[in-house]
């Protein structure tokens, strides 16, 4: 689904990102942990191609195809969704309006606020005083109604309650296609500090980001489990220790 | 010192050589009849709110040049008339006439006092309700003509009232001048709804003068529509908020193509406890200049006041002026504004495209929702309008 070869990015004259190597297969759930200011946003926004995150060397393949430099809106439609950790506020562009743009015929939007319980949300301007939790859920019912392959989801459960984790892990394990057993779909990229979306969202694997690199891939428990208790610099001491895989 | 309600219609914008290149009104043609009215001048007022075919008017008042050509409304309790009628039905309208401006502001309130044209005078009655707009069209027809107009809004006690004002010109005329003095009234419990919709030549003069007054628990919603940008706009309405828990909220939405340049805003004097105030300014600039102003000032505790000024330079070149003030003379009040002023960020527009849109359904999708204001019985072709403006905007990028 997605491969990223040796990326090294630059984001307003400064190296943020020094030869990440990553792949996600088909069907699969990677989550990735790493301090603040390590660079997974930036990786993630790189993949989804915003500007001013400029790949100074690599690339990026997705289903096959080179996008390294594919516009913003053509990686949406080849299947690739974003979740983001601090959206823009639209001014007068009513979360309903938005919805609507994905599908022109049917409510099917107005139906998923409904079945998450964000109705009153949908004639509100998009992510004009919204709470940490509605943005959250307000991203995801976006990423719902686009349906992509491969969803980026930056820090999906940050600030959002006990509560509305259960609501925000139903509906990315809806994205992700959780309930297919065989033959899945959909695959995810989802940054988490917290680790506790992994109680509710099997993962496959698990990458731990530290200073723009990519330190120790694992079961993704054991390596917020190593975190933890050790802090993640032991994770950078225990890559050679990955690599013999 | 005393702050009477004039004390801050100070700034003289008066232009004795601007009224001097105009023809008055009451010297050229003088239209008889609408029949006269070619097919493209319907379509004309239609795009400026006029709706001439529609049920779902109160009434009708239709002035061109200097002679009223419609003056119909059949409703009980509400009342329309010229208000060169108004004048003499009411022995001068004492309590009513240049109450809210002074004839002596500028030039151009001393033209329209000594040389007027007309205007209308619309009344609610106590207590009536009047569902369906009043509609008023002030239409220069002939080129270079200077109209001078005196309008008088009075809702009475308890009444509701909406008023959609049409100014327009003739498709073909570039160049002329308007003043148009307007005074309103909104007694105790009163609410008025006043949409003003301007469609100007290219090389056309506009000088509104207005004044408001709203009094206890009182409410009066003014929207501005500009779409389609003159030689010179300036209009700068002041609201006197003189009884407890009076509501006054201006929005406008302000386009300025290229060669246009448009001073406008709104003041709004909040002298009495409770009263509450919103401005709200939504301008776009294709290649004009927009000054987008707005004044607030609290006198008395307790008010609540805010004022935002929103604007996009689509095109090079163009200028947005935002001037937002706000003046508190007690502490015991809440002011608040909000100014920005530029192109679209990127950011947003990037927000969109990662949901799969384009950079252009991106744009309009942004544009649509910052012209989006809440438009209070905006009439459908309106509505229309302001997305056909919406189009032009990819245009513009
Ligand atoms: N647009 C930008 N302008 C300036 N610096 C940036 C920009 N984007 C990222 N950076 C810098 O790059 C580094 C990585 O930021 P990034 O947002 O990717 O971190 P992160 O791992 O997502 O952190 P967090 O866990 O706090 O969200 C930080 O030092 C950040 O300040
Ligand atoms: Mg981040």
């Amino acid at each position: 689904m997605l491969q990223i070869e040796d990326l090294w990015v630059e984001v307003r004259g400064r190296e943020i990102l020094k030869g990440i190597n990553l792949q996600i297969g088909t069907g699969e759930t990677h989550c990735l942990f790493g301090k603040n200011g390590s660079g997974k946003t930036t990786l993630l926004v790189t993949l989804m191609g915003f500007s001013g995150y400029k790949v100074k060397h690599g690339r990026i393949l997705f289903k096959g195809e080179d996008i390294t430099h594919l516009p913003i809106n053509e990686r949406a439609k080849l299947g690739l969704g974003l979740s983001f950790q601090r959206p823009p506020t639209l001014r007068g562009v009513k979360l309903k309006n938005l919805l609507a743009l994905f599908d022109k015929k049917s409510d099917a939007g107005v139906q998923l606020a409904a079945d998450y319980n964000f109705e009153d949300f949908l004639g509100r301007q998009v992510n004009l005083g919204f709470s940490g939790g509605e943005i959250k859920k307000s991203e995801l019912l976006q990423l719902l109604a686009q349906g992509p392959d491969l969803s980026l989801l930056d820090e999906p459960e940050s600030g959002v309650d006990i509560e509305n984790l259960d609501v925000i892990c139903q509906m990315i394990r809806k994205l992700l296609q959780k309930e297919v057993r065989k033959n899945r779909q959909k695959s995810g990229l989802i940054i988490t500090h917290t680790g506790l979306i992994l109680n509710y969202v099997n993962a496959d694997r698990g990458h731990v980001m530290l200073n723009g690199q990519i330190y120790c891939h694992g079961n993704p428990r054991d390596i917020f489990e190593r975190i933890r208790n050790y802090g993640y610099e032991e994770c950078a001491k225990c890559r050679l220790f990955e690599q013999g895989f | 010192m005393n702050y009477s309600e004039n004390y801050y219609d100070t700034k003289d914008f008066s232009d004795d050589d601007l009224l001097e290149t105009f023809t008055p009104a009451s010297e050229v043609e003088r239209p008889k009849d609408i029949g006269e009215f070619e097919e493209e001048e319907l379509v004309r007022l239609k795009q400026t709110g006029i709706d001439l075919t529609t049920p779902d008017r109160t009434g009708t008042f239709i002035q061109t040049n200097s002679s009223v050509l419609k003056c119909d409304c059949e409703a009980q309790g509400v009342e329309l008339l010229s208000i060169t009628e108004a004048l003499k039905k009411y022995d001068g309208l004492k309590d009513y006439w240049w109450k809210l401006i002074s004839t002596e502001k500028d030039s151009f309130t001393r033209e329209a006092d000594q040389e007027l044209d007309n205007g209308y005078f619309i009344r609610a009655l106590p207590g009536e309700k009047v569902i369906y707009p009043l509609q008023t069209c002030l239409y220069i027809r002939n080129e270079n003509v200077a109209q001078r107009i005196h309008n008088i809004v009075i809702a009475e006690e308890g009444s509701e009232l909406q008023v959609i004002t049409g100014c327009s010109t003739h498709p073909h005329l570039t160049s002329g001048l308007h003043i148009g003095v307007s005074e309103f009234y909104v007694k105790k419990g009163a609410k008025l709804i006043f949409t003003m919709v301007h469609n100007w030549g290219e090389n056309v003069y506009v000088r509104p003068r207005t004044g408001i007054r709203v009094e206890e628990d009182g409410v009066f919603l003014s929207n501005y529509i500009a779409l389609k940008g003159a030689k010179s706009v300036q209009n700068f309405p002041t609201a006197t908020l003189a009884g407890p828990n009076a509501l006054a909220r201006f929005n406008s939405v302000i386009v300025a193509p290229e060669g246009s340049d448009i001073d406008t805003g709104a003041r709004v004097i909040l002298k009495a406890p409770g009263s509450r105030s919103e401005i709200i300014s939504r301008t776009i600039s294709f290649g004009g200049r927009v000054v987008a102003r707005g004044h607030l000032v609290g006198l008395a505790s307790d008010i609540k006041a805010h004022l935002e000024c929103q604007g996009l330079i689509l095109a090079e070149h163009g200028v947005i002026h935002a001037i937002p003030e706000l003046e508190a003379h007690v502490a015991d009040v809440d002011m608040s504004h909000e100014a920005a002023v530029g192109r679209i960020a990127q950011e947003e527009i990037e927000y969109l495209m990662a949901r799969g849109l384009s950079e252009e359904e991106a744009t309009s999708t942004i544009v649509r929702g910052f012209l989006d204001v809440r438009i209070n019985g905006l009439p459908a072709e309106l509505n229309k309008e302001l997305q056909e403006v919406v189009e032009e905007c990819h245009k513009g990028m």
